[in-house]
């Protein structure tokens, strides 16, 4: 599998380099300036892109813009965006094409290389995986939806981190077949049209965030 | 010591005789500035010259009358500048320029201040000379008698002189004048000066108007460099420790995940997760010491700033008697000053030496940071001493460099401070 790394500290681009060869993904190529991410995007055609949001020239949040201007660009181009902070607001833009293959993590997360790498390959399968911080902070609001029950609520926070069915039944200990009657009822509730079952997902966690 | 005192003394008459000719001739300067003045506002109705010539008239009464405030100071007479500040972007004549000068009060002091002015120094600066010239006169009269032979009706108690031996008393008389005309003549000048600030020293009104000008600047600066210095702390820890801690969790989740397959590497990685450990630890010290150095804290300036001395590659002397503990943000922004004083000496300076000087005279800390270097300090170039300037001014402290091409470069800082520790002292005595 083929990747793009961008990121401006030294330390850590040779860490994301090192994991990511160490479990067999091409590095394809390594960028450390803002201003050079799109292009080298649109040129490698990676199977999938590991973003800083920080990056120079301005250290503000260039990676996030590269990664919006690049899948406009390349509609559904599998985007894993690492930050020392998370924030909803981002994690909202990233999803607001409506596709799959987005992912917002906190850079913490590499450290569990395994975890890490799984989020990394879902990503590139087209998942959404949004950090558990951003679900938490989320979950913290005084507004939830209100239309969902409490358990309801909890596998749509389970989504949007970026489980699959299996992984929320083991995690919430209820059965597969529970956990798709809650999926289904969400997507009733929240009005989503009947279509493919990864958009469906990405556009509950998207209602999630703008709750 | 003695000596010196002589020639304080004597220096300090001659200075005052001088500052009485130069107050002669700044004198007569007022008589044409108060006609001007009549003129152009007699002539505002007429085709609107005075809109044209009234702000030039101005402009030169306040140069003289802010000669009249630095005249002033000399003599220890502080005099502040009491006019309104210019809005921005007024042109230079044109009638919103004429209102700003007539709406002005102290346009109208300055005004007032013309004539009582000038015949005041006129008659303060003759009285200045009169003395000591008539000291010089006496003492010159008997070789000039004697030389010229002509009739002279007489000198002080002899009058008139009939005899060499009388003309010889005039010798002593003389020189009695003189020094009398020497001592009482800095006297004389103090008063000119304390004459003038009756009418151009700021009215109650007009002083707070310039404090709170003063103090909207130095607020906005001094909200800038915390906000400056906010964004600064949070760059840092992002890019620094904060990294560090990402990195070394990578480079220990990767050593847990290769133990088994590849043990060799995974050492590998954990030497450098420890030394990484270690520098993020050593940044995170370097960022403290930057916000609040721990030796500030628990030595107070005193000791934070021999502790900065003894690092500092250039070898710095530090004298001090600043001792207790001085007001918590004052004493970080005196530290600070010196450091960044210091820094500059280290990087810019080229010297052999540098001292610190830090001395409290009753509410007020004078600190001076000196180099031997090459000089050529300017504060109007680079952030670093303009920051410092802005930092101090938020105290209502000031700063002044003097650098001249071929130093020495001085520093000096004055801060005003109110030092906390009598009153701790003062409370545990109690207790």
């Amino acid at each position: 599998m083929r990747v793009v790394i961008a990121e401006d500290h030294a330390l850590l681009r040779d860490g994301l380099t090192r994991i990511l060869e160490a479990f067999e993904f091409e590095v394809v190529a390594v960028v450390g300036r803002g201003p050079d991410v799109l292009p080298t995007l649109l040129e490698c055609k990676p199977d999938v892109a590991v973003l800083d949001v920080r990056l120079p020239p301005t250290f503000t949040d260039e990676g996030l813009q590269a990664a919006i201007a690049a899948r406009r660009q390349m509609p559904g181009l599998p985007i894993l965006v690492l930050s020392q902070h998370v924030e909803p607001l981002y994690a909202r833009e990233l999803l607001s094409d409506r596709r799959g293959g987005v992912g917002y993590l906190l850079k913490d997360r590499v450290g569990d290389v395994a975890q890490f790498v799984d989020a990394v390959r879902q990503v590139a399968g087209g998942g959404t995986m949004m950090d558990p911080e951003v679900v938490a902070r989320l979950l913290d609001r005084s507004r939830p939806l209100d239309v969902l029950t409490p358990r309801e609520r909890e596998v749509l926070g389970e989504m949007a981190a970026g489980r699959s069915n299996a992984a929320i039944a083991a995690k919430l200990f209820i059965t597969e077949k529970a956990v798709s009657k809650h999926i289904n009822n969400i997507f009733t509730k929240l009005g989503l049209p009947v279509s493919e079952d990864d958009n469906r997902r990405v556009l509950a966690v998207l209602a999630y965030l703008d709750s | 010591m003695r000596g010196v005192e002589t020639r304080d003394w004597l220096r300090d008459g001659l200075r005052a005789v001088a500052a009485g000719l130069l107050g002669i001739v700044l004198a007569v300067l007022n008589f044409p500035l108060f006609v001007l003045f009549l003129v152009s506002l007699v002539l505002t109705p007429v085709l609107g010259i005075g809109l044209f010539l009234l702000p030039a008239v101005t402009a030169l009464i306040r140069l003289r009358a802010n000669a009249a405030r630095r005249v002033a100071g000399w003599h220890g007479v502080a005099i502040a500048r009491p006019y309104r500040p210019t809005p921005a972007g007024l042109a230079p004549v044109g009638w919103g320029r004429y209102k700003h000068i007539i709406t002005d009060p102290a346009t109208w002091r300055d005004f007032a201040w013309l004539l009582p002015g000038a015949v005041g120094g006129l008659m303060l600066g003759v009285l200045t000379l009169a003395l000591p010239a008539y000291g010089v006169e006496g003492i010159v009269l008997l070789p000039l008698w004697m030389y010229l032979g002509g009739e002279w009706s007489g000198y002080g108690v002899n009058w008139p002189i009939d005899s060499v031996s009388e003309g010889f008393l005039s010798l002593p008389q003389g020189a009695v004048f003189l020094l009398l005309g020497l001592v009482v003549a800095p006297h004389l000048r103090r008063f000119d000066a304390l004459f003038a600030r009756v009418f151009l020293a700021p009215t109650r009104a007009a002083e707070l108007r310039l404090r709170v000008t003063q103090l909207t600047v130095t607020r906005s600066d001094a909200v800038d460099a915390q906000a400056a210095e906010l964004r600064r702390i949070e760059r840092d820890l992002h890019d620094g420790a904060q990294a560090r801690l990402v990195s070394l969790g990578m480079a220990i989740g990767l050593a847990e995940e290769l133990v088994e397959r590849d043990p060799e590497t995974a050492r590998k990685l954990l030497a450098e997760a420890r030394e990484n450990s270690s520098t993020a630890l050593v940044e995170l010290r370097h960022l403290v010491r930057g916000i609040h150095p721990p030796v500030l804290a628990e030595r107070g300036l005193d000791g934070a700033v021999r502790a900065l001395a003894l690092t500092m590659a250039v070898p710095t002397t530090v004298d001090s008697d600043v001792t207790g503990r001085l007001e918590t943000p004052v004493e970080s922004a005196a530290y600070f000053a010196v450091a960044e004083a210091l820094t500059n000496v280290q990087r810019h300076s080229g010297a052999n030496v540098a001292y610190v000087s830090m001395h409290r005279t009753g509410d007020l800390l004078r600190l001076e940071v000196g180099d031997d270097g090459h000089g050529g300090a300017d504060p109007m170039r680079g952030t670093g001493l303009a920051g410092m300037e802005r930092r101090l001014a938020a105290f209502d402290g000031t700063m002044s460099v003097s650098s001249p091409p071929a130093g020495p470069t001085i520093v000096t800082m004055e801060l005003p401070c109110a030092s906390s520790s009598p009153r701790t002292m003062l409370s545990s005595g109690t207790d």
